[in-house]
């Protein structure tokens, strides 16, 4: 695949993430659904039929369910507190622990049981946020820069052991200049590091390492090199946007393609899960 | 007889200074009104333990009892940040706290390592990270058997593991299922053990099903029988997580002032639980309980 820089934009007003958030809600909302919901049909492609997941909370979580209940009915659900669960939890969760996600579970085991399959390489994907996120898809949920000052976030979470241990991670977060930077002050769960033979070099698995960053604008994907370049933009976002929103030169893919929207099957199940719109808004 | 209350466990089991494991199961079952005691009890320079901890770790900090945590994540789950834990962390409000950073599984490790009686346990979670490069307790080493690089996660030994369960014997021996989490290596891994129940049970009950004893009565130094103990966390089979409640909790919180409001209503003023649950109200209470059971089948232990 060859790749090829934009030139700079030109000196106009850069248009800020909530300006394009907003006109893209616009522009999809005429289209028949949310961001949300493009965000999340694009995280269920990520999950193959039969494969083991790391399934996080928010958006992942109906990500494996639409998966489940779409193209990949044979995918297994883990989660970090030890529970194994192959069927959607009846009721909407706000944690993975909650008294619904346990009943008729596959199993309610400890965290090392999952962990375990982790570190033995049988969990295929799992599912990441961020509040920060670099050119070499290194993560950072410790500590972030809001108005130049340092401010502490929570933590790891599992966050550092998954994507150390998962043969492939995906990342969902908000596309701005601050979240998409050039190098993070703070590796709190390692991408590819500097890029070249760099996860090779820390001792990490070969067969690991970050897949996809799903943002509000578009999907990033990674070379064999480990940078990450431009693979898809959301319907209605320009190429121009999507670089003037990253903290660094990114790079696109010469076979760019528009993300493909939710289909109407995803859509139905999507709306049946979070009827509300909790969650897809 | 290990059978006490909630006020003379703390006072005798958790002096100022000692390191506390609690919310061991994660999300569910957090012995909320062991910290709040803990809390009324003024103590100091404590050390949390912890793989997640939701807002209890985020109240205890804010309550100035906390020297020291260690955790691989401090904030509210459903809500988002901490703003305690970010006070202390950021601007040493109430005061300067030190934060080793863990992920998930290598403190379920370290834990696992002391139940274990073993130094540490090897890992490749977290190659790469600058948790490795900033916490002294993961340290990289060759591996003796092959070319590999691996982390050294030293085992944790708290003083004390605070646990909650659904129920347990007036001896300590305790049944606890749903989210195990780490609760079954911390109640190994540390000196002591608090076990807060839901229910008190006869001992025949707990003997029934010895598969759900998860801590053995000789582990552990004090009962408490506590119903609603972990609310506005869940306990599976007795009542659901109160999502509300942390979402008041993070609105209410953002100033020091408001905590300092939040958390003489909820912790300073009322003395026990069933003033807590008073203050709750029933209504409320009543629409966290279980609104259908669902008993698993029993398991036959005959011969």
């Amino acid at each position: 695949m060859r790749f090829r820089t934009p030139s700079p934009s030109g000196s106009r007003r850069r248009e800020t993430w909530t300006d394009v958030a907003v006109r893209s809600e616009t522009d999809l909302a005429a289209r028949g659904f949310t961001l949300s919901e493009l965000m999340i049909a694009a995280a269920a492609r990520e999950i193959n039929d039969g494969e083991l997941v790391f399934v996080g909370m928010r958006l992942p979580m109906l990500a494996f369910l639409v998966a489940r209940r779409t193209h990949a009915p044979a995918a297994i659900g883990l989660f970090e507190n030890g529970v194994i669960r192959a069927t959607p939890s009846p009721e909407l969760l706000y944690t993975m622990a909650d008294p619904p996600n346990l009943r008729a579970a596959t199993e309610c085991g400890q965290m090392l049981d999952v962990m375990g399959l982790l570190q033995q390489g049988r969990v295929h994907v799992g599912f990441l946020g961020a509040a920060e996120v670099d050119r070499f898809g290194n993560l950072n949920t410790t500590w972030g820069h809001r108005d130049r000052e340092l401010r502490r976030l929570p933590g790891s979470g599992g966050a550092c052991d998954i994507a150390c241990l998962a043969r492939r991670t995906v990342v969902l977060l908000v596309h701005d200049r601050s979240r998409l930077c050039e190098r993070v002050s703070h590796i709190t769960s390692p991408g590819y590091g500097s890029g070249n033979g760099w996860r090779r070099a820390q001792g990490l698995p070969d067969d690991s390492g970050p897949s996809a960053v799903i943002t509000t604008l578009g999907v990033l994907r990674f070379r064999l090199d480990g940078e990450a370049y431009l693979a898809s933009v959301h319907p209605g976002i320009s190429v121009e946007e999507v670089l003037s929103n990253t903290g660094w030169t990114l790079r696109v893919s010469d076979e760019l393609v528009e993300t493909i929207p939710p289909d109407t099957e995803e859509l139905r199940v999507m709306r049946e899960l979070d009827p509300n719109h909790f969650w897809t808004r | 007889m290990k059978l006490t209350t909630m006020r003379e466990a703390i006072e005798r089991h958790v002096p100022s200074g000692s390191m506390v494991l609690l919310g061991a199961q994660l999300e569910p079952m957090i012995p909320f009104s062991a910290g709040h005691e803990i809390i009324r009890q003024g103590r100091r320079d404590l050390t949390l333990v912890g793989p997640i901890s939701d807002i209890l770790f985020d109240q205890m900090i804010g309550a100035g009892c906390v020297a020291r945590v260690m955790a691989a994540w401090v904030g509210n789950v459903s809500a988002g940040v901490g703003y305690c834990f970010r006070r202390a962390a950021e601007q040493s409000i109430p005061r300067r706290i030190e934060v080793v950073d863990y992920s998930n599984f290598t403190l379920a490790l370290a834990l696992h390592s002391a139940a274990m009686g073993a130094p540490f346990m090897p890992t490749y979670a977290t190659l790469g990270s600058d948790l490795l490069k900033k916490n002294g307790n993961l340290r990289e080493f060759p591996s003796p058997v092959n070319e590999e690089r691996l982390v050294a996660v030293r085992a944790l030994r708290p003083d004390v593991a605070i646990v909650h369960v659904q129920r347990a014997d007036s001896e300590g021996n305790a049944h606890l299922w749903g989210s195990l989490g780490v609760a079954v290596d911390g109640a190994r891994a540390a000196r002591k053990v608090i076990v807060v129940a839901e229910e008190i049970v006869e001992p025949a009950v707990i003997a029934s099903d010895p598969n759900r004893t998860l801590i053995p009565g000789f582990l552990v130094a004090a009962v408490i029988h506590e119903p609603w103990g972990a609310h506005p966390s869940p306990v599976q089979g007795y009542y659901g997580r109160d999502h509300a409640f942390f979402a008041e909790y993070h609105e209410e919180t953002r100033t020091l002032e408001g905590f300092e409001r939040w958390l003489t209503r909820w912790v300073v003023r009322p003395q026990s639980r069933h003033e807590y649950m008073s203050q709750l109200g029933e209504a409320r209470a009543e629409k966290l309980g279980v609104k259908e059971h669902a008993f698993a089948a029993p398991a036959d232990f005959g011969y």
